[in-house]
């Protein structure tokens, strides 16, 4: 019977519809939140600007570049890397391409015999890995959407613990940065050593250094900064991450809620077609049925068929 | 004679305004004020009061948990992860936070704790001083 798998179809039909609500419903969820994430980034840019420019001033006075987070070392047999993905899914390939950079990575630290250790942000990345048997030193989770600096501290606190214990001689930080509304890249930047380049470049608008004072020590100084700096560096790489998971999962629920009216749309044309069959035969049906009757009932009354004819012309 | 006073936490500005000197703590160093033209600085800030005498002749203090400050160009710029201004400490918690802590340090020498116990302090005596101005 034709009715039977037209309901078939209108019950999927609902259920498409039940679904695209939802998926509607995140994408608009996400497009506001990336605004925040957005100013959230904004706000967090005057300290690490301040803090790049403090030790950009103690190096151009003097002070000792040879501090062991600035120091690359010769030899490096253990690489660490940060990944920073979401606690949750439904952002398209948000998290795997983060997961993808970073295996890769590994798989090419392990081919030149160098060992490594990953240190992850969000419960995707801490999953994805640990199930895998993955070298996992550290696991934050809980904050991907909104990461407060604690956060980063924690992270980068326990990263440079092992950094100068020598247990490990390279940082790379992996994560998502945020371009624009609809470009968001991964990137890969070095975390440990410091990258002394940015730090020590000098501007050309400004002339003379101007005669600091210090206190205490610009040395002592230094020391109690590059970790701050250090911890500056992941959280606004956390922030970046934040308004890019939301990016993504806005564009990834948008797809959704295009893909799920297509669905209904084609459904209900394919429903359609089953209904009007319905009716056609049962048209059919009737016609044939009262046919038959009338022929069964009064045998050829052309008298009277004519006679009608008559009048109406 | 003013001056630019920001104090900067890695999440927003905390404060941003104009004013006539600041107080500080350096590590090491003891207490300092800067005054309007004051010469290029770098310090590191101890876990200590910040007070700011604002160009109305109102002090701003905040509790500063480490951190660093800039003078340049007429300018003091104070960064700290860990910097509550007044208003936004809760006094109340910080009172049970210290009875806690206290008892706490007694039978420990947790340096975390002690670490918990010198930030209560110095949120104990921004109040002191707003109590003090009336």
């Amino acid at each position: 019977m034709a009715s039977g798998q037209e309901r078939i179809l209108r019950r999927r039909i609902r259920s498409v519809q039940s679904t695209k609500k939802i998926t509607r419903a995140m994408e608009l969820i996400a497009a506001s939140r990336i605004v925040r994430a957005q100013q959230r980034v904004e706000a967090a840019r005057p300290y690490a600007e301040q803090i790049t420019e403090v030790i950009r001033q103690l190096a151009a006075s003097g002070a000792g570049l040879d501090h062991p987070l600035l120091q690359p070392r010769d030899e490096i047999n253990k690489v660490a890397f940060v990944a920073i993905t979401a606690d949750r899914g439904l952002a398209g390939a948000y998290n795997s391409s983060i997961i993808r950079t970073v295996e890769r990575a590994v798989a090419e630290q392990r081919s030149r015999n160098v060992d490594y250790s990953l240190a992850v942000a969000g419960k995707k990345a801490e999953s994805y890995f640990r199930w895998r048997g993955y070298d996992l030193m550290y696991a934050g989770t809980g904050f991907s959407e909104q990461p407060h600096y604690e956060n980063a501290r924690d992270l980068a606190d326990s990263v440079i613990e092992l950094y100068e214990q020598g247990e490990i001689d390279q940082v790379q930080l992996v994560y998502t940065r945020f371009l624009s509304m609809g470009t968001q890249r991964v990137t890969t930047r070095r975390l440990l050593p410091i990258e002394t380049g940015a730090i020590t470049e000098r501007r050309d608008d400004e002339g003379l250094t101007a005669a600091y004072e210090f206190e205490p020590e610009p040395n002592e100084i230094l020391e109690h900064l590059l970790p701050r700096y250090v911890e500056a560096r992941v959280f606004s790489a956390m922030l970046e991450a934040a308004a890019s998971e939301q990016a993504a999962r806005q564009r990834a629920m948008r797809a959704a809620t295009d893909n799920a009216e297509e669905l209904i749309k084609n459904l209900s044309i394919d429903a359609n077609k089953l209904r009007q069959a319905g009716i056609t035969t049962e048209i059919m049906e009737i016609v044939g049925g009262a046919e038959a009757l009338r022929q069964a009932t009064h045998t050829p009354d052309h008298e009277a068929f004519r006679e009608m004819e008559f009048q109406q012309s | 004679m003013a001056m630019h006073v920001e104090l900067v936490s890695p999440e927003r500005i905390l404060y941003s305004g104009d004013a006539e000197m600041v107080i500080c703590r350096t590590v090491g160093g003891g207490d300092i004020a800067f005054l309007a033209e004051h010469a290029p600085f770098l310090g590191a800030l101890d876990d200590a009061i910040v007070r700011i005498r604002k160009t109305d002749g109102e002090w701003e203090n905040a509790a500063v948990h480490y951190g660093f400050v800039h003078v340049r160009d007429n300018s003091v710029i104070l960064l700290s992860d860990l910097a509550e201004l007044e208003s936004d400490i809760d006094f109340e918690r910080a009172r049970r936070d210290r009875e806690e802590l206290e008892r706490h340090a007694m039978d420990t020498d947790d340096a975390a704790v002690e670490a918990r116990l010198r930030r209560v302090h110095v949120r104990l005596q921004v109040q002191d001083l707003a109590g003090s101005r009336g």
